[in-house]
């Protein structure tokens, strides 16, 4: 299938920090594409040089077929792809309406095409009551589907989205959900950086994890929860030494944490009825594995900056 | 290599849409000042001043005056838009990065804001020569030279202001420029007594100051003579035109693109 990001050792400093350290990747047409990591992890500097904002260090990169480092090709892929940056950078004195008119101008969409393409993506957010109101009276959650439609004005071929739901309240994250998954039913090609697993799990048909600038995995949500995390997870509070020994003993695949302990499992019941009958002593749940388990058995409990 | 195409125009079309909503607030300093100055010296001052003589010609103070506050009108409408303007669309505003995820490049921003920046010149002098010409301060047809005058100088002192906004660390940076260059000009640039009144050192600096061109050429249009000495000034506020330009696109890729 053809590649809509095609990323071969891909690299990126900032004098002697190294933000991407040769990563290799590819996008395909019509999937949505993660990218996951914690802060600090390199997922803003290799989506930056993927929208044109970012020259590269080194390795090479091609978008829909262009080759980036090239200026000339690098205009065509702006010209096609639509980009929700981190910030609510809308312009504070126009109107809903005006700020997606005003960006449609900068990709050539001649005045009432653009007027009309607004008014449908208004609809598209649920604004269209609201076309006339002042950036300034909107939500943070408003304001992050007023950005996503702008990035939609050009009716791009790939939608590239810099952790879109960061700061939102569950209800406008759930919001923004649904009208992703609503362009994922178009089929458009969306490429995601997040830090939050439940939107990864949601949204993405494949992924990849990254830290310092490198690439731990890549697969489907499903297949890396499998393979890293098990079917089922145990967890204990407040483990006995004797608890210990038996998953030592049995052999098991766990993380101590101190106050609390993961099993990871697949004959869940069994196992499950043995750990809480003998060993359970303040709390014990079963729960199937998710996608932050994989996430943070790969890159670590302790604090990024 | 900078590759600039017509597409800054759509930068100058995003800003004029922002003045058209918010001209009603944006038009009244750019107007009020200058005249509340040529009220307070033209009025004030002249009886002290009497006549100036200028190029051995002799004009009534408020006349001598009012093309220099037209100049200085120029210098502040431009220079403030691409310092403290541009500053908060590209520092608070994120306004450049969302442009940067568009076809649009750098320096076609920069560009759009410089010329935006000349246009602010053109229309606050515009303003404020249509209110002085009703005083009859202004001589016609030469007056209407003011217009491009006004772009060209507006280019020159957008560049300045651009050049600053890409070098200053943060806002209140804009202090420094504004103690050590504007204001100096403002007073000494022959905006309020002609400059052979000061010792000659003085006026050798004088005559380094773009605003003092400006001056000479807006004086030699309103009041005469106009001669090949304007041409002088006109090619020596080109020059900060063509070194602050591509001075302010260099500096600008540096800031921010990472």
């Amino acid at each position: 299938m053809e590649a809509v990001v095609q990323a071969d050792a891909l690299r990126k400093t900032f004098g002697t920090f190294t933000a991407v350290d040769g990563i290799s990747f590819s996008a395909r047409r019509g999937e949505c594409f993660g990218i996951l990591g914690p802060n600090g992890a390199g997922k803003t500097s290799t989506i930056r040089m993927i929208y044109g904002f970012s020259p590269l260090s080194g390795g090479s990169l091609h978008v829909l077929g262009q080759d980036v480092t090239s200026r000339r090709q690098l205009r065509k892929v702006k010209y096609r792809i639509g980009v929700c940056q981190q910030d609510n950078n809308l312009d504070p004195e126009l109107s809903i309406l005006q700020n997606l008119e005003v960006f449609a101008s900068y990709f050539d969409v001649p005045r009432p095409d653009a007027t009309a393409r607004a008014l449908d993506l208004l609809k598209f957010i649920a604004l269209e009551n609201r076309r006339d109101t002042p950036i300034p009276e909107l939500s943070g959650g408003l304001m992050r589907r007023v950005v996503l439609a702008r990035a939609l004005i050009n009716e791009p071929d790939l939608l590239i989205l810099d952790e879109p739901t960061t700061g939102l309240d569950p209800q406008s994250r759930h919001q923004i959900w649904e009208r992703l998954e609503g362009l994922r039913a178009r089929s458009i090609s969306i490429l995601l950086t997040t830090h939050y697993m439940e939107e990864a799990s949601r949204l993405c048909d494949r992924l990849i994890i990254v830290d310092h600038g490198k690439i731990l995995v890549e697969g489907r949500p499903q297949d890396l929860i499998r393979e890293h995390a098990g079917r089922d997870i145990i967890e204990i509070s407040e483990p006995g030494e004797e608890l210990r020994t038996f998953l030592r003993e049995r052999n098991l695949r766990y993380d101590d944490l101190g106050h609390r302990l993961l099993i990871y499992c697949d004959e869940r019941d069994q196992l499950y009825r043995e750990v809480s009958g003998r060993y359970c002593r303040d709390g014990c749940t079963l729960r199937t594995a998710t996608l932050e388990d994989v996430f943070l058995k790969l890159t670590g409990r302790e604090l990024r900056e | 290599m900078f590759v600039i195409s017509s597409r800054f125009l759509r930068i100058w079309q995003r800003n004029f849409a922002v003045y058209r909503k918010t001209w009603k607030v944006s038009f009244m300093p750019p107007l009020l000042e200058p005249l509340l100055y040529l009220a307070a010296f033209g009025l004030g001052m002249s009886t002290l001043v009497g006549e100036v003589s200028w190029r051995n010609r002799s004009a009534s103070y408020i006349v001598f005056i009012a093309p220099a506050l037209l100049s200085v009108n120029m210098m502040y409408n431009s220079f403030f838009e691409t310092t403290y303007g541009s500053y908060v669309r590209m520092y608070y505003q994120k306004t450049f990065d969302a442009m940067l995820a568009t076809p649009l490049f750098l320096e076609e921003i920069i560009t759009g804001e410089i010329i935006w920046g000349a246009t602010k010149s053109v229309i606050a002098s515009s303003i404020m020569l249509f209110i002085i010409s009703l005083f009859g301060l202004i001589r016609y047809p030469e007056g209407l030279l003011l217009v491009p005058l006004s772009f060209l100088a507006g280019l020159a002192f957008a560049s300045i202001g651009m050049y600053f906004t890409a070098v200053v660390r943060n806002i209140d940076l804009f202090n420094l420029p504004i103690f050590l260059f504007i204001t100096p000009m403002f007073l000494f640039g022959g905006t309020f007594f002609p400059l052979d009144t000061l010792p000659g050192w003085a006026q050798a600096l004088a005559w380094l100051l773009p605003l003092t061109h400006l001056v000479e050429i807006t004086r030699a249009i309103a009041i005469g003579p106009l001669d090949g000495f304007a041409l002088w000034n006109l090619l020596y506020l080109a020059l900060f035109s063509a070194l602050f330009f591509p001075l302010a696109l260099v500096k600008m890729r540096k800031r921010l693109i990472k």
